[in-house]
């Protein structure tokens, strides 16, 4: 991985259209500020793991168990 | 074209119909082509995205408002713009439901909704960065007040 030291208000970019910007330095929290075209996207990664894992979840669904559900509760 | 679905066997399903998802869906983004099945009628609250690709992958998904009546997805600029969106109130919103064995503990993603606009059937998963929303919303008793 490429290591870079950066000051508040120091940018770097990637490619041709992305520009990530240290906004705010606050003890161990660092605020970044993200230029990159509309076709990509920016997630946090720990919510968007989050997300992959949950959408891998439902994909397991048993459509008998919902039928029956919903049948059941009329 | 013909369909060998998960849950429903065999259907027939209008090109027309298919909505594409241009990233796919997280955790499944080599699937870009997915259509709406079910009726979204009393019957059943529910409807499924089923996935064109690979005929394996469908998601139950509801009208997120059925589970919270004040449910906002706002969905940010630069997705209204991949989606192509003229008016946000007419575009589809949609949460995925993980459905375990123990149905009681089923959960809704309202965290990242499902955005569709059906005026160009284009589709996208968003991440909603505004409201207080879980990725796993227990909604058992919802439904079942809703539906019972």
């Amino acid at each position: 991985m490429l290591a870079l030291t950066r000051k508040k208000g120091q940018s770097i970019i990637i490619g041709d259209g992305i520009e990530i910007t240290v906004v705010d330095i606050q003890g161990d929290q660092v605020r970044l500020g993200i230029k990159a075209p509309k076709n990509i996207a920016v997630h946090r990664k720990e919510i968007f793991i989050e997300i992959q894992e949950e959408n891998r979840r439902a994909a397991n669904v048993k459509a008998n168990v919902l039928n029956d559900f919903f049948k059941n509760n009329r | 074209m013909k369909l060998e679905t998960k849950h429903f066997g065999c259907i027939d399903i209008e090109e027309e119909n298919i909505i594409c998802f241009p990233e796919g869906l997280p955790g499944f983004e080599d699937t870009r082509k997915y259509v709406l099945l079910g009726k979204n009628d009393e019957e059943s609250p529910f409807r499924w995205l089923q996935c064109v690709d690979r005929p394996d992958v469908a998601f139950a998904i509801i009208d997120p408002r059925l589970i919270k009546p004040d449910y906002v997805a706002h969905i940010e600029s630069a997705d209204i713009e991949i989606l192509d969106i003229k008016e946000e109130d007419k575009a589809l919103v949609y949460v995925i439901l993980v459905v375990p064995e123990d149905i009681t503990k089923m959960t809704a993603n309202l965290k990242a909704p499902v955005i569709i606009n059906p005026f160009n059937n284009m589709g996208k998963q968003v991440v909603l960065e505004k409201g207080d929303y879980g990725i796993k919303h227990y909604v058992f008793e919802e439904l079942r007040k809703a539906g019972g």
